[in-house]
């Protein structure tokens, strides 16, 4: 994790609403793993104060992709950069998915809404190097809402999408194509990013299925790295269950360790 | 070192602490201090103020626990830690080999507890002062604590004085009517010195859902938003007591730290501005540095209560 001012954007691609930035920053790119975050300046003046954190997209030796969504002021903000112009960003940060536990040889379920898709590439990238064959289900409210499946296919992936309208793909959940899925094929692991009730239905199909899963959860931010406290999800340990920091301990955990409001 | 490379000499002095320089980062913003090896060396630094601790470990409130506001930020943590004895145990070793003033934030549910907090932390090396945390907002119903009196106020400091054997910083709630008043009973109750202020009690609504954006409806206010206000109290309080007075209130920069020097603050506490870069305290030391080079200012020490009223 190191702060880095001055990381040069360099690429900016757009579809709506939705941004993917490409960045110069081979300190955070070396170091990255699938389902990290990094901490984005947006603005230089005090308003919006805070930093934003956004999943890492993707990362080689040279830098990171973001992928985010226009959300409220600061992503607005952010949406507005142009190539060439500077990013101030602290990462990588976070504890990621564990893309050893689905093991080589096996196949593993990877399910993004909206967003939540951003963290999503990346793992499916480092699975497949890791000899594990990732599924990726990937809904959205409509075709609009799920611009990167194009991205997912050139790179070889297998991507199965779903829109709420059925203006394309399976109509309905993502919930419900994974859950069908699931009925037919039981994979090493399930790992999802995505809005709350998405992520809460998950929880309940596959651990009726006894399939493990992970989640990365979401949450402002105030720091980023610990200390705040502002970030808390509520977590099972050893002795019950707490308020843990999503920052530090997380964003992503075990299925059976959270506790869904 | 306290000097800078060009030959300023940035140590600050509370009487009963020497400083390398005024710099001090805020309780609750700097977690126990080892979160940040990554991005500063705590020996840049005059001191810390680690987070708040209650003798056990605390729970904190429900979430949402932040919401940014215009240039500012509201918090509703509700002091989440780990207790005195984890703090001891796992966290204090560490931070004695780390060469800067560490000052420990002491909280109670009531009097016996920071008694209790007190009792514990005095039988343990490495720990420069306390600040006697009487003013965090968000653990009792609508902000209530023992710095909304003065009576309470003297009566706390009076007992954990004579119960310390380390110096003791009171740190003020800018929630009251005379924030003067109170922290003239903390003088007279003993205090070697006095911080100020904590956050603000404040909220924030969502008009679609008609609910509070803090899972404890209310909460602190913090960052450049409260430093125009921070900044008149910190002056009102330096120009009647005798004891040093710590200012902090949105300080992002150095010239925002000289500022609250210049009104009469000994030093300062960086808070907010850590969240938003999580080596802003050096930085602001480096700031405080280069305004005082361009300044022919040789020691920082000496704009400490420059104020001019005509």
């Amino acid at each position: 994790m190191t702060i880095v001012r001055d990381a040069r954007l360099r690429e900016v691609q757009a579809w709506g609403d939705f941004f993917r930035f490409g960045i110069d920053a081979p300190a955070v790119g070396r170091e990255a793993r699938p389902g990290q975050f990094v901490m984005v300046k947006v603005a230089g003046a005090t308003e919006p104060l805070l930093r934003r954190p956004l999943g890492i997209h993707d990362a080689a030796e040279g830098g990171i992709e973001l992928f985010f969504r226009v959300a409220g002021k600061g992503t607005e903000i952010l949406s507005r950069k142009r190539p060439g112009d500077r990013i101030d960003l602290v990462g990588p940060l976070g504890r990621g998915f564990s893309i050893s536990a689905a093991g080589a040889g096996r196949t593993a379920y990877l399910v993004g809404g909206g967003r939540g898709i951003a963290p999503l590439y990346f793992l499916a990238r480092e699975l497949s190097k890791a000899g594990t064959k990732p599924v990726v289900f990937y809904g959205g409210r409509s075709l609009a809402e799920i611009p990167l499946r194009d991205r997912f296919e050139k790179a070889g992936l297998e991507v199965r999408c779903s829109t709420d309208d059925g203006s394309f793909g399976f109509a309905g959940f993502v919930t419900d194509l994974a859950g069908q899925a699931l009925d037919a094929e039981r994979p090493a692991l399930l790992y999802a990013c995505g809005p709350d009730p998405m992520m809460k239905a998950l929880a309940a199909i596959t651990a009726k299925r006894g399939v493990p899963a992970e989640f990365s959860l979401e949450s402002v931010m105030g720091c980023g790295i610990g200390a705040c406290w502002g970030c808390v999800h509520r977590i099972r340990n050893d002795r019950g269950d707490g308020w843990v920091k999503i920052c530090e301990e997380g964003p992503v955990f075990p299925g059976e360790r959270i506790v869904w409001p | 070192m306290a000097m800078t490379p060009g030959g300023i000499d940035l140590s600050a002095d509370l009487g009963f602490l020497k400083l390398r320089n005024p710099v001090l980062t805020a309780s609750g913003t700097f977690g126990y201090g080892l979160e940040f090896g990554p991005y500063l060396g705590l020996e840049k630094l005059g001191g810390i103020v680690v987070k708040g601790l209650y003798y056990g470990p605390r729970e904190g409130n429900p979430p949402p626990r932040l919401v940014e506001t215009a240039s500012g930020l509201i918090n509703a943590i509700g002091l989440q830690g780990v207790g005195v004895e984890a703090f001891a145990a796992k966290v204090l070793p560490k931070l004695r080999d780390a060469d800067t003033a560490v000052i420990v934030n002491i909280c109670g549910a009531d009097d016996d507890e920071y008694a209790a907090v007190v009792g514990f932390l005095d039988g343990q090396d490495g720990i420069a002062a306390y600040e006697l945390n009487i003013s965090c907002p968000n653990v009792k119903k609508e902000g209530a604590c023992p710095a909304l009196s003065p009576r309470s106020t003297f009566d706390l400091v009076k007992r954990i004085k004579a119960a310390s054997r380390r110096p003791v910083i009171t740190k003020l709630s800018p929630n009251v009517t005379s924030i003067v008043e109170i922290a003239q009973a903390a003088e007279e109750a003993g205090t070697d010195a006095v911080a100020l202020v904590n956050t603000f009690l404040a909220m924030a609504v969502d008009l679609e859902t008609r609910r509070p954006k803090l899972g404890n409806v209310y909460g602190g206010l913090s960052g450049p938003a409260i430093k125009p206000i921070a900044l008149r109290m910190v002056h009102q309080v330096a120009s009647r007591l005798r004891v040093p007075v710590i200012g902090m209130g949105g300080i992002m920069t150095g010239t925002d730290a000289l500022e609250f020097l210049v009104a009469g603050a000994a030093a300062v506490e960086v808070g907010t501005a850590t969240f938003v870069d999580p080596d802003a305290a050096v930085r602001i030391v480096d700031g405080i540095g280069r305004w005082c080079e361009s300044h022919g200012v040789a020691a920082v020490r000496d704009v400490v209560g420059t104020l001019e009223i005509s």
